[in-house]
């Protein structure tokens, strides 16, 4: 017995327990990191793998097909129940559909089903019919109708140069209106020559205009002359327009090796291409482009603020009750909400600044608002307001680490205070200040609330770089990968349609924050071996 | 107090008195002389405020906020405590070795031009003349000529000491001073710092402080006692070693305290 009481005072005293409750802790917070991580890249991973389809017989005769997502317990308890995409939105007017096991008769995978992914009403699951290609109807086989698909996009293809030269004529014209605006604003009669030269422009402009809207209405009637008829698995029969259809595959005939091409092929897409069907399909790249640009806009604001002023308050500002306090304010202003940002950033920025520059360098086209709303540089300049206490912090605490002895040296060389500050301190204190970055950066990759009310629209008409003068247009509204997540999440009118996206976006945005993270922590590590001392 | 006299001293200390912030005295008026181009040694027990003399004499102390001096110490003829003094300037002409080495995480070859180069000079062909000048002053050039680019901080302790030596000495200037430069160092390094400094006592008036009196004894040539604040004994270490005049040096150097 004593021998026990002495081993537990010594298992105390020792401080056993301390190992097992930190331990346990620090287990805890890896768990659920690595579960949200876990359950968004296993519901992301899969989305763009080309899943067999069934064909189901049920009990009362109908047939069904579709794409199996999951299998749970009826609520019953007494047997399981599949969910499966039926897609055919416009047919069936739901994409996705309950079937208990039981009333299930009998299970196929026939090979010739198909999947079209169509630019409208989702996607299409049934077999081929027969094609109307220059107004003949004749049957097809799936050869065919890749080929006939192929001449199709080929059409559209110089349908979309058509539509960019549209769209530099509609940029054009809104410039022309601009000026004239900015004529009449001046108080230019239609008799000076300036006014003169504008309308020519204007006519000359609205002509080439017209000629292209033409050609594009008459091209693009031609391109949807061509349509192929489908039936879905019941056997209704239906016509589709084969420039509506922007890709077709037949899962159950694909091998492994052609479903990892399809795969890559989606990503690819996912990377580069454009959302479709309100954000729900397609690319996400004006979102990516959008995050990274905010992100990166934001740095330029915080990084040189945030560092310029750690150095005035760790080197210059005299240590005192002062110091304290802005000291404790700017560790405080961390903690205030982002949206509370995002509201000062709508006052201060944008009505603020914004409605000044309008007043005084676009008069003309009020009311109107060209800085006066929410664009990429107010949500940048938002974010920056955010961001800059962790550089702050960051900053002045790497400034603080460095060794006395390095500025004496320096000193003692007859060195300003300045001197010492570029050549010494700032190399030395750079890994801290890149960690500043690195927190910040995260930070506001993160972030959506201040957004939605400073600029982040869900579907931006133009990014904001682009080949017209002055290339960067940082009052353009933009999209943003986080609020994509909000969006079709719970703002879409197809929410189950939407949830794979969501997963695919969240799993996106944090490809990019490690991406960015990485790098700089790259650059960081270098930089530490640069200015440090290694141990001997 | 003090029975030597020196002849046209290089730095001249006149009741030099030194308030850390809030009025503590570490100095308690100093009054001392240091010959030009010999090795002057200050010893004395941790917290006599030798650290804090040498420090007056490149001023510094001035980084320390609300530190007050009373007194003089002339270098060359002018009061470096004067109103219109450059402080820039003055550190050129006193360089400084610390205790710690402090190499600044640059090559080799830029620690030593440093100086140089803050003093705004920008000729490649002096760079290399000194960088070659000073390390073989500072006996380090053999051991680093073929990797003068390398980072300062692939260094030895030693080497680093020798190399702050040679930082010290590229902008030529007329004191430096070692504020126990060798005591975070092993012996044979220490061994090698000695070498140097006794190589150098032919250009330069070097003021060393150390609480080994054997380095004291073995480096230099003249030997300044303080205790508590104030200055006991000066004279040349031959005489201060062999007979003190004053009983708590006597004391201190035998071993008896300190």
């Amino acid at each position: 017995m004593a021998t026990t009481t002495k081993n537990m005072n010594k298992y105390w005293r020792v401080g056993e327990p301390m190992v097992w409750l930190s331990g346990a802790s620090l287990a805890i917070t890896l768990l659920t990191a690595v579960i949200l991580l876990a359950v968004i890249m296993m519901n992301g991973l899969g989305v763009f793998w080309p899943a067999e389809l069934h064909r189901l017989e049920l009990k009362d005769g109908s047939q069904v097909a579709g794409r199996l997502m999951k299998t749970e317990p009826t609520v019953d308890g007494n047997g399981l129940r599949r969910q499966y995409k039926i897609a055919n939105r416009d047919m069936y007017g739901l994409d996705f559909r309950w079937i208990d096991e039981n009333q299930i008769v009998r299970q196929a995978k026939p090979k010739q089903l198909l999947v079209l992914e169509r630019i409208e009403h989702g996607d299409f699951y049934g077999e081929l019919q027969s094609l109307v290609i220059n107004g003949a109807r004749h049957r097809g086989s799936l050869a065919d109708l890749d080929e006939a698909l192929t001449a199709v996009n080929k059409e559209t293809d110089g349908l979309k140069e058509l539509e960019d030269k549209l769209n530099d004529a509609s940029y054009q014209m809104e410039q022309l209106r601009l000026k004239e605006l900015k004529y009449r604003y001046k108080g230019l009669a239609d008799s000076d020559s300036e006014m003169i030269t504008l309308n020519q422009d204007k006519v000359s402009l609205d002509k080439e205009f017209r000629q292209l809207i033409d050609l594009q209405t008459r091209q693009t009637a031609r391109a949807r002359e061509d349509k192929a008829v489908f039936t879905d698995v019941s056997g209704t029969e239906k016509e589709i327009v084969l420039a509506d259809i922007f890709q077709v595959y037949t899962p159950n005939n694909m091998s492994a090796g052609e479903k990892m091409v399809f795969y890559a092929a989606k990503l690819v897409e996912l990377l580069v291409g454009e959302p479709r069907e309100s954000n729900t399909e397609g690319g996400l790249f004006p979102a990516i482009f959008g995050t990274v640009m905010l992100i990166f806009v934001m740095s330029l604001f915080s990084f040189p603020l945030g560092v310029i002023a750690a150095i005035y308050l760790r080197e210059y500002a005299k240590e005192g009750v002062v110091v304290r306090i802005v000291r404790i304010a700017v560790n405080n202003l961390a903690g205030i909400p982002s949206i509370v940002y995002g509201i000062f950033g709508l006052g201060f920025f944008i009505y603020g600044i914004g409605h000044s520059i309008d007043s005084f360098f676009f008069p003309e086209r009020m009311p109107t608002p060209t800085f006066g709303t929410g664009g990429l540089l107010w949500a940048s300049l938002t974010l920056a307001l955010l961001t800059v206490p962790v550089v702050i912090v960051s900053t002045e605490e790497a400034l603080g680490a460095i060794p006395r002895e390095m500025r004496e040296g320096s000193y003692a060389l007859g060195s300003t205070k300045f001197q010492t500050l570029v050549r010494i301190l700032l190399p030395m204190a750079s890994p801290g200040i890149m960690t500043g970055l690195i927190l910040a950066m995260a930070r506001a990759a993160g972030e959506v609330a201040p957004l939605m009310i400073t600029g982040v629209v869900k579907l931006a008409p133009a990014l904001p770089i682009d080949g017209n003068f002055p290339f960067f247009h940082l009052d353009r509204k933009f999209m943003h990968l986080g609020f994509h997540i909000y969006d079709i999440g719970f703002q879409s009118p197809n929410v189950e349609a939407a949830k794979p996206m969501v997963f695919v976006t969240t799993l996106l945005l944090v490809l990019i924050v490690l991406i960015m993270s990485s790098v700089a922590i790259y650059l960081r590590n270098k930089m530490k071996k640069r200015y440090t001392f290694g141990t001997f | 107090m003090t029975e030597t006299r020196i002849e046209n001293p290089i730095i001249e200390v006149n009741n030099l008195k030194f308030y850390y912030p809030g009025n503590a005295r570490a100095l308690h008026g100093i009054d001392l002389r240091i010959p030009e181009k010999q090795v002057t040694a200050l010893i004395g027990p941790s917290g006599c405020g030798k650290s804090t003399l040498i420090r007056c004499f490149n001023r510094m102390n001035d980084l320390i906020d609300g530190c007050r001096v009373e007194g003089e110490v002339i270098l060359e003829g002018e009061n470096i405590y004067a109103k219109d003094t450059d402080i820039i300037e003055l550190r050129r002409e006193a360089g400084m070795v610390f205790q710690k080495s402090n190499p600044f995480p640059k090559s080799i070859y830029e620690n030593v031009i440093y100086g140089l180069r803050i003093a705004g000079e920008k000729d490649k062909r002096l760079f290399d003349e000194r960088v070659e000048s000073s390390l073989k002053a500072a006996a380090l050039w053999d051991e680093v000529k073929d990797r003068l680019h390398e980072s300062a901080l692939g260094l030895s302790g030693g080497q680093m000491q020798r190399l702050c030596i040679a930082r010290a000495i590229a902008v030529n200037p007329k004191v430096i001073l070692m504020d126990e430069p060798c005591s975070a160092l092993d012996p044979k390094s220490t061994a090698r710092v000695e070498e140097t400094i006794k190589e150098l006592r032919n250009e330069y008036t070097i003021i060393i402080v150390t609480h080994n009196m054997q380095q004291a004894a073995r480096v230099s040539d003249y030997t300044a006692f303080l205790f508590e604040g104030s200055l006991i004994e000066f004279g040349s270490t031959d005489q201060l070693f062999v007979k003190p005049q004053n009983k708590q040096t006597e004391d201190y150097i035998t071993g008896r305290f300190g």
